[in-house]
């Protein structure tokens, strides 16, 4: 007798169990679908722009709705530079704050520190491009842009990245507020990942002399690069495709110029300001295009650290 | 940006408050789609003639594009754009088109030392200004034309519309107008190609850029620039005189309009004749189908403005707009009687 109702029991259980795998199954493959889904409708959506401009639509600067002449080359080329800078400025920043947060700081400060960087992640990013264009960009304009242009802006090859009249935005700040907005996250993943290293091995370390920053240099960071390269490429995901922010204080110009002070544009950008009033088949395309070819860019880059992830993690199986 | 905001507001609670008195309301209520420009005053007719007749007006300011996209789609009763279709366009999709209301363009500019109103420009130097060529303020061009003023040497920095818009494409087709070089380099369009300068999302991204650079020209919608008080330049227009911006010289350049002999009412208000037009005027246009699958509704659509002729003048000058001549009304009463049809017979009687 209570076998069978045992035996119901499980199979009642094994029903409840499948149902339950299934569900999640469906959800997982869900995202797969929405995922090839949305590939698919920029495809379908690009292909007029695809179709008239071909392979030249990646290195044609021009971007002229009146003659209906796209280019991508210049929102690319904003992009890429936008978050190189951002990472250029954010990386060592983070790297500090992490370090400083784990290994340095005294222990009263590691959790209000740790939190109030944490809370710069949670900032909205208009309040970030607001906040750029109406405090930060005056203040830069007014008393270090000139100062830069006049002492860096002589020195013949870099000075050229620094020339030209102070407006305060531009590429450079647009940069700049990137690197603000990655902070937090880079911080905390190196934060998390530093913390992860046995105190054995540090205390070893210090035990056999070393300073802090030969701990630092040999000891924690090959423990956790793969989490420390994870952490940076999550931040430059970030940057690639934040919008609003940098639609206020990029300058919105369809133009190459040397000089990082000069505005530029984005894809995300160019794609914010213009698709509402994108009028005609070829503009529309051309601007879903230019999606295609951010997720294309955020794809790449994705795939790319998941390959240096998994090298490094193979490299490490080795070492030990 | 806030102009826009208290519209809302009044129309949401405004809707709120009907859908609790009648659900009959809601099959009335007509739907509309477009230009972003005459979105504020739109909105405030909406929100009187809802109390005055029960029947709501939602009208959703996605942009002149996305308005002809809409119409031609069928989704909206009617569209609204700030550029006028050519009467090709409008018989290849079945289209007519009336202008609703007038506003203006204006070229706003922060030089130290130089009052509002006090610089004056022509198109020419305009043009000259906006294609890269002139990049002083006190060069010999600028400097003859304003002989009283002090005028700083100091770069000029260009600031445009960084998204497609209707205040783009009557300032460019000003500068079309009056200049050959920006026609052949530039062109006309809600947004077209810079050849310098830094792009602003909206009104109150160039006007924010125009206050924050020393040295900057920009343009922005009249109400935009009144309300916020930023400094702007006067023009010289067509014959010859140079004229402020107001509701009086916004009148004068629809007034010297000869809408008769536009068909389709295509029509762009930039560089009129007459001694007092402001040189930067355009109407924003409505879009219907000449055919109307649902009459009933194609009749609240103009019985909606209708109403907004005879009775919405007020609003209209109040928000800094100018009302169409009461001429040009009668013009479009007319149009609609010759070309608006059910199939077989006029909807509007």
């Amino acid at each position: 007798m209570s076998s069978t109702s045992n035996r119901k029991f499980l199979q009642r259980q094994r029903i409840y169990d499948s149902f339950f795998q299934n569900i999640t199954k469906f959800f997982a493959f869900l995202v797969l679908a929405t995922l090839l889904g949305i590939i698919i409708s920029l495809i379908i959506g690009a292909m007029p722009s695809i179709k008239q401009f071909g392979f030249n639509f990646l290195i044609n600067d021009s971007w002229d709705p009146v003659k209906k002449d796209f280019g991508a080359w210049s929102p690319i080329l904003g992009t890429l530079i936008t978050s190189f800078i951002a990472l250029f400025i954010g990386v060592p920043v983070s790297f500090g704050i992490a370090l400083f947060l784990t290994e340095l700081s005294p222990l009263w400060m590691r959790r209000p520190l740790g939190i109030a960087v944490e809370l710069l992640a949670g900032i909205p990013s208009i309040i970030y491009g607001m906040w750029g264009l109406f405090v930060f960009a005056p203040f830069f304009s007014d008393y270090l842009q000139p100062h830069i242009i006049e002492h860096i802006g002589s020195i013949p090859l870099i000075g050229l990245l620094f020339t030209g009249a102070p407006m305060g935005i531009g590429m450079f700040t647009a940069g700049l507020i990137l690197s603000i907005m990655v902070i937090p996250y880079i911080s905390s993943v190196m934060r998390d990942v530093f913390e992860l290293v046995p105190t054995m091995y540090k205390e070893s370390a210090y035990g056999l002399g070393a300073t802090t920053w030969e701990v630092v240099r040999y000891v924690v960071l090959p423990y956790t690069k793969t989490g420390v390269v994870g952490g940076i490429m999550l931040g430059l995901g970030r940057a690639l495709g934040e919008t609003m922010a940098v639609t206020f204080v990029i300058g919105n110009a369809h133009d190459i110029k040397a000089s990082l002070f000069m505005p530029g544009t984005s894809i995300a950008s160019a794609l914010a300001n213009e698709f509402t009033e994108a009028d005609g088949v070829l503009y529309t395309s051309a601007l879903i295009e230019l999606g295609l070819i951010l997720f294309g860019i955020t794809f790449v880059v994705l795939t790319l650290s998941k390959i240096l992830l998994l090298q490094l993690r193979k490299a490490e199986g080795s070492q030990s | 940006m806030f102009k826009l905001i208290s519209p809302v507001v009044k129309q949401i609670s405004g809707c709120v408050l009907v859908a609790g008195l009648s659900s009959q309301v809601w099959a009335a209520d007509i739907t509309g789609a477009g230009a972003t420009f005459p979105y504020p005053i739109y909105a405030k007719w909406a929100d009187i003639y809802k109390t005055k007749t029960g029947v709501g007006m939602n009208y959703q300011s996605i942009g002149s594009g996305g308005g002809i996209k809409q119409i031609k789609a069928k989704t909206v009763d009617f569209g609204a754009s700030d550029k006028p279709l050519t009467v090709e366009e409008l018989n290849k999709e079945g289209l007519v088109q009336f202008p609703a209301v007038i506003g203006g363009v204006v070229p706003i500019i922060e030089v130290p030392g130089i009052e509002p109103g006090k610089l004056v420009l022509t198109g020419g130097l305009l043009a000259d200004i906006f294609l890269g060529k002139i990049t002083k303020w006190n060069a010999p061009e600028i400097a003859a034309k304003n002989p009283g003023l002090k005028l700083p040497e100091m770069a000029i920095t260009v600031v445009h519309r960084s998204d497609g818009s209707g205040t783009t494409f009557l300032f460019t087709n000003y500068l079309s107008k009056v200049s050959v070089d920006w026609k052949q380099k530039v062109g006309e369009e809600a947004s077209v190609q810079w050849p310098v300068g830094i792009g602003g999302k909206g009104n109150e991204g160039v006007a924010a850029y125009v206050q924050k650079v020393k040295g900057s020209i920009g343009y922005v919608e009249y109400a935009y620039a009144k309300k916020n008080k930023i400094p702007h330049a006067a023009l010289t227009n067509a014959d010859g005189r140079s004229v402020q911006p107001d509701d009086v010289t916004f009148k004068a350049a629809a007034a010297s309009a000869d809408w008769k002999k536009a068909p389709g009412f295509n029509l762009i208000l930039t560089n009129q004749p007459g001694s007092d037009s402001w040189p930067i005027t355009g109407a924003s246009f409505i879009l219907m189908h000449k055919n109307q699958e649902k009459p009933a509704q194609g009749v609240e659509v103009l019985k909606f403005f209708d109403w907004a002729y005879s009775n919405g003048s007020k609003e209209a000058t109040d928000m800094d707009y100018v009302p169409l001549p009461d001429a040009l009304a009668q013009l479009i009463r007319a149009a609609w009687k010759s070309q608006i049809t059910d199939g077989k017979a006029a909807i509007w009687k």
